[in-house]
C-alpha cells in the first residue's frame, strides 16, 4: 500500500497546482515524527492534512494505492514507493526484492498489471559494492518474476552517515486489467471480505532479523509479487469485485479502518479464521503485538460481493501460493466506520488504526 | 500454541461464562476490582465484558506501572538524559508516556538518545557495548519487574560496569490496594488478584484483604478462562459469606513466591518512606529505592535529579479513572482531548492503561452497537 507518507500515490485527474483552489493545510503538528511514517493514524493526517490540499487538485477522492490517468482514452495507473528497511536483508528477501514487488503490487491491487518501472537509488558514501549489486540482482530477479520491465533511473550518493545505507525508490506504471472497477464507494453491508494468505510473517521477520530479541523462528518474508493471485481472482470473479488493498505498514487492521472509513459501513471479521503462522502468534503474545498491526508484503485483502464470494475464495485456493486464503469476515452497517472482531466464544472488541510505530522501517 | 489455546477453548470459555450466570445473585450488584492493568487489557482484548451478565461490574485497578507513575518523575528521567553521552532506555511502554516537554519517543525525535529495551539487562549490555556513553534504564514496574532489575545490578557491579545506572521508579502493589479500600468513595466487593506480581510475592501477603477486610480475592493468570475463572472464584466465596485468598494462577503463582526472587530484591532495593502515585497521591513505604551498597549504580544518587511535581492537566480524572470511581469515558477529556494518539493522562498510553484499552476495544463499539450477531 502506499496511502501513506512513505510512498504516496496521486488521485487522478492531475492538475498542476497552480490551477488548483485554495489550499487548506490542516496539518498542525510542530515537527515529523517515525510515526507519520508508520502507514497508520499520523500518516493519513499527514497526507490528507498537508500533501493532499497542496498537491492534489481533488483531495475528496479516496486515497488509493494508486492513481488512474486518461491519456484520450487510454486509462493508465501510476504508483511509487519508497523502501528505507533496516535491515537490508532478512530471511525470505532483502530491500531489492521489496522494491519491485511492493510496487507490482500497489498496482495489482488498483486493477492493474505492472508493465514498467523506473527506480531511485540513494547511496550512502562508504556502501560496499558487492551489498549494491546484490540488491540490484535482487531487483533484476523480481521484475523478471513479476514480468515487468525496469526502464530507467537515477543514482544520488549522500555523505557517509547521511543515510543508512541505501533507500530505494521505484515508481511504476501499469495496463488497467479488463473488467475490474475498484472504487471503495461501491462497498455495501453483505459484501464479503477475503485475505490472500497468512499475515504477520514479514513484520516479524525484520523484528526477528535486527537481532534485538533473544529468540528465533523458523520464519520467512511473505514478499513475492500477488499479481498472479489478483489475475486468478479477476478471472473467477470481476464483476464482484469492489475494493483491494495489500496490507503493508499499519497491516490489515489499518487498511481495513481505511476502507471502512471510506464506505461508511463497519467491517466484521471473525478472528479464529484469520490465517497466522504460529510462530507469529507467539511472538505477538510475547511482545504485546496485534497480527492484525503488523505489516505483509506479499498478502492482499478483497471485498468481493456475495454471489461473486465463493467463486473468488476458490479461484484463489486453487491458485499457486493462495491456498491459505480465507474469507475472514463480511460488510455490516455496523459499526458504521469501524472494525469490528469477533471472538470464538462470542466476545467482541474494535480493533483501530496503527497508533504510534512499535517497527519502524518496516520496509 | 501450549499454555495459550487450553486458556481460549471456546466451549470452557462458555461454560465458565453459563457457571457465572448461574452464580450471580439477579437482585444484587457485584464490583469486582481486576487489580492487575493485563487483566483490564485481556478483559477488552477479548470481548470478556459480552460474557457477563450486567450486574457483574469490572472495576479497573491501579496495578498498570505506567499508569501510576507521576509525570514529574519521567521529566526527572528526561532531564538526566538531556546531559552529554547519556543513552535513555527503556521498555517500549514508557516510549509515548507524556512528560511535560513531550514523551521519550519525541525527545528521541529531537536528537535524544532514546532506546527500547526488553529487559533490564539489555540495557547493561547496551552500557558494555557504548564504554564511552552513560546508559540510564529508567525502571517501571511492581514486583513483577524489580527482580530482573535487582538481578542487573547485582551483575552491574560484579562486572564492574560504571557506565551504568537505574532511575528507579519501582513501586509496590499492596500499599497501592490498602491505599484504595482506605478511600471513601471506593466500595469493592471483590479483587481479582495479580497473577505476575504473585508469582514473586505469592499469595500470602494478601491474607490481610480477607481477614481484616471481609473482601475475596482470587489471583488470576491473563488469558480469557483465567478470568473467568477467578470470578467464579469470587462470586462461589460472595455466595457462601466467605472471603479467603485464592490461587486460580497456580500453574505459574506458587504460595509462598519466588524466594530467590525475593532475595535479590533485598539485596538491591529498601523501601522509600513515601512515593508519589499518580492519582492516589502519596503512600508511605509504597515504593523501592536502591541501597547506598549500590549507589554508583542508583541514577539518583549519581546525577542531581531536579525533583520535578507537576500536577495532571485539571481537566484530567486520571485519579478517579485509576481509583475506578469514574469509568475512562465518564472522563471529561476522554476521546476528546485526550487519545491513544495524543495521550493526556498515562492511562491513555499503556495498552494495559485502562482508558486505552477502553478507547481501543470498546469505546466506539458501545457508541455505535447496541446488538451485533456473530458473521455466519
Amino acid at each position: 500500500m502506499s496511502v501513506a507518507a512513505g510512498g504516496n500515490s496521486i488521485p487522478s485527474p492531475i492538475v498542476r497546482p497552480d490551477s488548483a483552489g485554495p489550499a487548506k493545510v490542516r496539518f498542525r503538528e510542530p515537527q515529523i515524527e517515525m510515526a507519520h511514517g508508520a502507514g497508520g493514524k499520523a500518516s493519513r493526517r499527514l497526507v490528507e492534512g498537508l500533501f493532499a490540499p497542496l498537491l492534489f487538485a481533488s483531495s475528496s477522492e479516496p486515497l488509493g494505492d494508486a492513481a488512474y490517468l486518461d491519456f484520450n482514452g487510454t486509462k493508465i495507473a501510476i504508483t511509487t514507493d519508497s523502501f528505507v528497511v533496516n535491515p537490508l536483508s532478512f530471511p525470505g528477501g532483502s530491500i531489492g526484492e521489496l522494491a519491485v514487488n511492493g510496487t507490482v503490487n500497489d498496482l495489482a491491487v488498483s486493477g492493474a498489471r505492472a508493465e514498467a518501472m523506473v527506480v531511485t537509488y540513494v547511496l550512502e558514501a562508504g556502501l560496499p559494492t558487492p551489498v549494491l549489486e546484490a540488491e540490484v540482482r535482487a531487483m533484476g530477479n523480481a521484475a523478471r518474476k513479476a514480468g515487468v520491465a525496469i526502464r530507467g533511473g537515477d543514482t544520488k550518493v549522500v555523505e557517509h552517515g547521511k543515510a543508512d545505507f541505501m533507500y530505494i525508490t521505484t515508481t511504476g506504471i501499469g495496463r488497467p486489467l479488463p473488467g475490474l472497477k475498484i472504487d471503495p464507494h461501491t462497498v455495501r453491508p453483505g459484501d464479503k471480505v477475503l485475505l490472500s494468505g497468512s499475515i504477520g510473517d514479514h513484520g516479524i521477520t525484520i523484528l526477528l532479523a535486527r537481532g534485538e530479541l533473544d529468540f528465533e523462528a523458523d520464519l520467512r518474508s511473505d514478499t513475492r509479487s500477488v499479481l498472479p493471485l489478483v489475475e486468478a481472482l479477476a478471472k473467477a470473479a470481476a464483476p464482484g469485485i469492489r475494493w483491494m488493498r495489500d496490507p503493508t505498514r499499519g497491516g490489515v487492521a489499518t487498511s481495513l479502518n481505511e476502507l471502512a472509513r471510506d464506505c461508511g459501513c463497519g467491517i466484521v471479521l471473525t478472528e479464529e479464521v484469520i490465517p497466522v503462522h504460529g510462530a507469529v502468534r507467539g511472538a505477538c503474545e510475547l511482545l504485546g503485538l496485534d497480527p492484525l498491526h503488523i505489516a505483509n508484503e506479499g498478502q492482499f485483502l478483497a471485498v468481493v460481493s456475495p454471489e461473486y464470494a465463493d467463486a473468488a475464495l476458490n479461484a484463489l485456493n486453487l491458485a499457486p501460493g493462495g491456498e491459505d486464503a480465507q474469507m475472514i469476515g463480511e460488510v455490516r452497517e455496523q459499526p458504521a466506520g469501524a472494525v469490528l472482531v469477533t471472538t470464538r466464544y462470542g466476545g467482541s472488541r474494535i480493533i483501530d488504526m496503527l497508533v504510534g510505530d512499535p517497527l519502524p522501517r518496516i520496509c | 500454541m501450549k499454555f495459550v489455546d487450553e486458556f481460549r477453548e471456546p466451549e470452557v470459555i462458555i461454560r465458565t461464562a453459563e457457571e457465572i450466570k448461574r452464580l450471580a445473585d439477579p437482585s444484587r450488584h457485584y464490583r469486582i476490582m481486576e487489580v492487575c492493568g493485563g487483566h483490564t487489557h485481556a478483559i477488552y482484548r477479548f470481548g470478556l465484558k459480552d460474557l457477563l451478565p450486567s450486574n457483574i461490574e469490572l472495576i479497573h485497578g491501579p496495578g498498570c506501572p505506567v499508569c501510576v507513575l507521576p509525570m514529574g518523575r519521567i521529566d526527572d528521567g528526561l532531564a538526566i538524559a538531556q546531559e552529554p553521552n547519556v543513552i535513555f532506555a527503556a521498555f517500549g511502554d514508557m516510549m509515548r508516556v507524556p512528560g511535560t516537554q513531550g514523551s521519550p519517543l519525541e525527545h528521541k525525535a529531537r536528537g535524544m538518545d532514546v532506546r527500547i529495551v526488553y529487559s533490564p539487562s539489555d540495557a547493561l549490555k547496551l552500557a558494555e557495548v557504548n564504554p564511552n556513553k552513560h546508559v540510564m534504564f529508567f525502571a517501571i514496574g511492581f514486583e513483577t519487574t524489580a527482580p530482573s532489575t535487582a538481578l542487573t545490578l547485582m551483575r552491574a557491579k560484579s562486572r564492574g560496569v560504571h557506565n551504568f545506572s537505574v532511575f528507579c521508579n519501582h513501586v509496590t502493589i499492596i500499599p497501592a490496594i490498602r491505599a484504595i479500600l482506605d478511600s471513601p468513595d471506593m466500595r469493592i466487593d471483590a479483587f481479582i488478584g495479580p497473577g505476575h506480581v504473585s508469582t514473586v510475592i505469592g499469595c500470602r501477603p494478601y491474607e490481610w484483604i480477607a481477614k481484616n477486610e471481609n473482601k475475596p480475592v482470587a489471583v488470576s493468570g491473563f488469558e480469557p478462562l483465567d478470568i473467568l475463572q477467578g470470578i467464579v472464584m469470587v462470586l462461589r466465596q460472595l455466595k457462601a459469606d466467605e472471603a479467603k485468598i485464592e490461587n486460580q494462577y497456580k500453574r505459574v503463582v506458587p504460595w509462598e513466591g519466588n524466594n530467590a526472587a525475593l532475595r535479590a530484591m533485598a539485596e538491591v532495593f529498601e523501601l522509600r518512606p513515601y512515593f508519589e502515585w499518580r492519582g492516589l497521591g502519596f503512600i508511605s513505604q509504597s515504593a523501592l529505592r536502591i541501597r547506598d551498597s549500590y549507589a554508583e549504580w542508583d541514577t539518583e544518587q549519581r546525577f542531581h535529579v531536579p525533583g520535578v511535581r507537576v500536577t495532571d492537566p485539571k481537566a484530567a480524572q486520571c485519579g478517579e479513572v485509576l481509583k475506578g470511581v469514574l469509568k475512562p469515558h465518564q472522563c471529561k477529556l476522554f476521546a476528546k482531548e485526550c487519545t491513544p494518539e495524543h495521550p493526556i493522562g498515562s492511562l491513555m498510553v499503556s495498552s494495559e492503561g485502562s482508558c486505552a484499552a477502553y478507547f481501543n476495544y470498546e469505546h466506539r463499539k458501545t457508541a455505535m452497537v447496541t446488538s451485533i450477531a456473530m458473521p455466519a
